[in-house]
Formats: C-alpha cells, sequence, structure tokens
C-alpha cells in the first residue's frame, strides 16, 4: 500500500538533492535551470500525492499550472543563457561580476 | 501488492538518477538522467492516478524542455572540466543543508503525522472515475480565466524567447513593408517638361 508518507518522503528526498545540486554545481548555469527543474517536479510530487489522498482534484489543477510556468521558465532561461554565451563566451557564474555584485 | 514493489524500484532508480544529475561531470548526461527522472516521476503520478498529469509530463517535459536543455547544451560548446575545481569546497555545505531538508520532512511525516492521514490508504475510486475529464471538467469551468492567463504566459514566454536569441545579420536586404506602402508615385516619377523639336 502506497501511503501519504511514502510520496512525501520521496519528494522531500529529491528537493534535498536538488538544493544539494544547487551548491555542488554553482558554476553552471545549465545545471543550475535543470536543479530547479528537478525541486518543481518535488514540489509537484507534493500536490498531486495530497490530491489523490485527500480526493480533491484543485492540487492536479494547480500542477497543471505549475508545469506551464516552468516551461515558459525554462524557455525564457535558456534564452537568456543563449545570448549571455554569445557576449561572453561563457556560462560560469563567476564571470558575471559587471554589476560588482 | 504489486503497485507497492513498483513504487519502491522507481522511486530508487528516481533517486538514483538525480544522484547522478548533480554530481555527473558532462552537462549531457545530466540532461539525459533528469530525463530518467521525468520518466520515473510520470510512472509514479500514474501510479497516484493522475494518468493526465503522468502522460503530459512525458509530452511536454521529455518532448519538449528536455530536448531544449539538449540543444542548447550541446549549442554553447562549454569547457567542461573547468567547472569541476571547486567542487569539493562547498560539499558540507550541500550536505548539511540536504540533510537539513530531509530531516525536517521526516519529522513532518513521522512526529508530527499530518494529522493522521500519512499513514492511511488512498480513498477508492468510482469504477468510472475518469482522472482527464474531472481535470478538464475543473479546467473549464472554475478555472477558465487562470487557463487563459497560462496560455498567455506560454505566448509571451515564446515572443520572448524569439526576440531574445534573434540576430539581425549585417549587410541583409530587407523589405521595409512601411516604406513601401507610403511610397507616393511621384517620389518615383519625375515629370520633365522639355520643349518639341522643330519639324522639319
Amino acid at each position: 500500500m502506497i501511503s501519504l508518507a511514502h510520496v512525501l518522503t520521496l519528494s522531500g528526498i529529491l528537493f534535498a538533492i536538488a538544493v544539494a545540486g544547487l551548491f555542488l554545481n554553482r558554476k553552471n548555469i545549465i545545471l543550475l535551470l535543470m536543479c530547479i527543474e528537478l525541486m518543481l517536479l518535488a514540489v509537484n510530487f507534493n500536490f498531486i500525492a495530497f490530491s489523490r489522498f485527500l480526493g480533491d482534484i484543485n492540487g492536479q489543477i494547480f500542477v497543471f499550472f505549475i508545469l506551464t510556468v516552468a516551461a515558459a521558465e525554462a524557455a525564457i532561461g535558456l534564452a537568456i543563457l543563449v545570448v549571455l554565451f554569445r557576449e561572453r563566451r561563457s556560462i560560469d557564474v563567476e564571470d558575471l561580476d559587471t554589476l560588482q555584485g | 501488492m504489486f503497485p507497492t514493489i513498483l513504487f519502491f524500484v522507481i522511486a530508487a532508480v528516481l533517486v538514483a538518477a538525480a544522484l547522478g544529475m548533480i554530481l555527473a561531470k558532462n552537462p549531457v548526461h545530466s540532461a539525459l538522467l533528469l530525463v530518467l527522472c521525468f520518466f520515473t516521476s510520470a510512472v509514479i503520478w500514474l501510479l497516484l492516478d493522475a494518468e493526465f498529469l503522468g502522460i503530459v509530463l512525458v509530452l511536454v517535459y521529455v518532448g519538449a524542455v528536455m530536448v531544449l536543455f539538449l540543444f542548447v547544451v550541446m549549442m554553447l560548446d562549454v569547457n567542461i572540466e573547468e567547472f569541476r575545481r571547486g567542487i569539493a569546497r562547498y560539499w558540507p555545505l550541500a550536505v548539511a543543508v540536504a540533510g537539513f531538508v530531509v530531516f525536517a520532512m521526516i519529522n513532518l511525516i513521522v512526529v508530527k503525522h499530518l494529522g493522521g492521514i500519512t499513514l492511511r490508504a488512498a480513498p477508492p475510486l468510482a469504477p468510472d472515475y475518469s482522472n482527464t475529464r474531472v481535470l478538464g471538467t475543473a479546467l473549464f469551468t472554475r478555472y477558465a480565466y487562470p487557463a487563459q492567463i497560462a496560455a498567455l504566459v506560454l505566448l509571451v514566454a515564446s515572443v520572448a524567447a524569439i526576440v531574445l536569441t534573434l540576430r539581425q545579420r549585417s549587410g541583409g536586404k530587407p523589405q521595409d513593408i512601411a516604406k513601401q506602402v507610403a511610397v507616393r508615385a511621384r517620389d518615383r516619377i519625375r515629370i520633365v517638361k522639355m520643349s518639341s523639336e522643330n519639324r522639319p
């Protein structure tokens, strides 16, 4: 029997892996974007699990909108990345210091 | 019993693929392992009776978003080795933060029990339950306006992606439609008055 605890634990582990990935790959912007996708996936797991176990379809509607926004975010992020690479010939985060942040 | 075994097997593959994704040296391998993550997630969503979203995950994520990622990874042609230096410095912090997240989640589930629903079986579904129909009914009635806003978000995103990456090549000879429409006959034709020749 799959219970809510199983799915929530799995999604927690997935989210933690994605956070660790953000720290480990903090130089490569492509991998940062991929880790964000993984985080959104973990969040969607929670929505779907609660939707199923509480018998409420609204959680799945929310997953639908999260997928939409994540697709838009990936498209724009990758477009910005391509422009950035064209300008700088590099996608290293540490090279992005024009604003002296 | 079978769904439970399937859940554990698929969950193990999912976690292994996610770990491989963040540890892979090559971004192409990372992208492919993320594809594996999405596939296994779709299976688990199917086990949770979210059939429509499972299919959408495979179609939209694996079919569109990850292919886009792979395109960009191949297109950028970055030096892989450059990124690996300095990775060793941050793994204690990464493990600490990830461990805290897992600990908080386990604490919430095991200790607090979320009001007792965490260990109960899922409520049974009606025999003629159709996930797609229920989802579609909710999406096109109660959530009709949000659905249209989502469509608008996608439109803006696609326009933005094109505008950002569009590059004007120098030396092209494009048409300027406005100029062509605004042209007047007297700008193009010059009527010259001249005296007629004397006839013999």
